[in-house]
């Protein structure tokens, strides 16, 4: 019961952070929620007896896959234009197109 | 429009697909086919207490080998396309607080001593190569972020990494001529599981994965971040 | 039961990173895309071997090698998940040195730029 309860808490949030990494209008937001899909996936994988798959979600999934997207953004943002990095004006200067 | 409509179209086609594929999912009861055969005979044939360590090393032992190959090629291509790196405009960011860097320098050295412990006792507990080596990753990272100026030594990486993967090849060739086939870890004694010291070969195959994963993933980071005041210093404008 | 909504919330985190992969023109919003189908690909395939009652593959005094086959999950989906998790991530790496490869060529991250090869 106990478990069930906690497998619907972390299940929805996952699909939370899911819609946020996915829809998200700063791509900072986007990848810190993507980092938080992936230790919610880790807590599934206790529920499920995998152990083992846990340890190795949580260090790689949540830590370096974050650490590696800021890494590159922020190497990014030193190259291009300020205005290309928001969706929202990608989005509604070419429409049209 | 018709862009839209097409993403819909794929995505309700593969949402009704997975869908019917949900609709007929019974969950299992019982273990068949291979899985019965290394539960059963798992601990005693290879002496190793952890059965997803045993598959992974021994009984799907290729499947690690292409693995360990895939990120190789990977770590060798981004090495490759950032090596005319550094140089671009900007500076490299604030310099880190005081907490960080005596953080960093307090904290690197356990956790280093954590990832070592994982990778030795993958065969006794939950863990094993990959989840030490990305806790070593972890501690390179650490110390990363806390001092930023330090050259990172890339020929010891890339000395270890390569030792490392060529040692466990060694291993897997030995396995043909002293015992099973390619990658048994029979070549030494199996032992009694449970015991630090058991499962044949596989903590020293782990040991070297975790290194040869640890350093490879560090080397990526540190490319990935490929810092003005790290290793490549000229400027490059055009690639 | 847990087996199933693990398995569900799989199949729909696989929907949503094919939404983004599709539908987003920004390349570092397609890569998080690409992450998030990855996870969900890992659930799926970890909650397929999972049995309800069961513990974790660990031969221990808990578990005794006897009893073993009839008391644990199984452990082949787990230990195939686990380097497919490591290499999601090495791919993920070389997606992102791509991307800045082709914004520094470009100063642009929006995919229409890149027009080389369209008819």
């Amino acid at each position: 019961m106990m478990e069930t309860a906690i497998a619907v808490v972390a299940g929805a949030g996952m699909l939370a952070g899911a819609l946020v990494a996915v829809m998200g209008r700063e791509v900072v937001t986007a990848v810190i929620a993507a980092g938080v899909v992936s230790l919610l996936a880790s807590i599934l994988y206790l529920l499920l007896s995998a152990p083992d798959v846990a340890m190795t979600e949580a260090a790689i999934g949540s830590g370096l896959t974050t650490v590696i997207f800021l890494f590159v953004l922020h190497r990014i943002r030193q190259v291009t234009e300020p205005g290309e990095l928001n969706e929202k004006e990608i989005r509604e200067s070419q429409d049209g197109a | 429009m018709v862009r839209k409509l097409g993403i819909l179209l794929v995505v309700l086609s593969v949402g009704g697909i997975l869908g019917l594929l949900f609709a007929a999912y019974t969950p299992v009861t019982e273990l068949s086919g291979p899985a019965a055969h290394y539960a059963r005979h798992g601990a005693e044939e290879l002496g190793s207490a952890n059965l997803v360590t045993a598959v992974v090393v021994t009984y799907r032992g290729l499947d690690t080998l292409g693995e360990v190959v895939v990120l190789f090629l990977a770590a060798t291509v981004i090495g490759l396309l950032l090596r005319n790196a550094g140089g671009e405009r900007g500076a490299a960011g604030l310099p880190p607080s005081e907490i960080l860097s005596t953080g960093a320098a307090l904290l690197a050295p356990l956790v280093i001593l954590l990832g070592v412990f994982i990778f030795l006792h993958g065969h006794l507990t939950p863990g094993g190569g990959f989840q030490g080596g990305a806790v070593i990753a972890v501690a390179a990272l650490l110390q990363m972020l806390g001092k930023p100026g330090t050259r990172s030594s890339g020929r010891i990486l890339h000395l270890v990494e390569s030792v490392s993967g060529l040692t466990y090849l060694a291993l897997g060739i030995l396995g043909i001529f002293l015992a099973g086939g390619f990658l048994d870890n029979r070549i030494l004694d199996t032992g009694i599981p449970g015991r630090l010291v058991s499962a044949g070969a596989i903590p020293i195959i782990y040991s070297l994965i975790g290194l040869k994963v640890g350093t490879e993933l560090a080397g990526i980071l540190g490319g990935l971040r490929g810092e003005a005041g790290g290793r490549n210093l000229e400027e490059s404008p055009h690639d | 039961m847990i087996e199933v909504i693990t398995l569900a919330a799989g199949f729909l985190l696989i929907l949503i990173g094919l939404y983004a992969i599709l539908a987003r023109r920004h390349i570092l919003r397609m890569i998080i895309g690409f992450s998030v189908f990855d996870t969900g690909l890992h659930v799926v395939m970890v909650s397929l071997g999972s049995i309800r009652g069961r513990t974790a593959p660990i031969v221990d005094d808990a578990v005794p090698a006897i009893q073993a086959i009839n008391r644990v999950a199984d452990p082949v989906p787990q230990a195939l998940v686990l380097t497919a998790i490591v290499i999601g991530l090495g791919i993920t790496a070389l997606m992102l040195t791509f991307a800045l490869r082709m914004a520094r060529s470009r100063r642009s991250l929006d995919i229409r730029s890149y027009k080389d090869l369209k008819w």
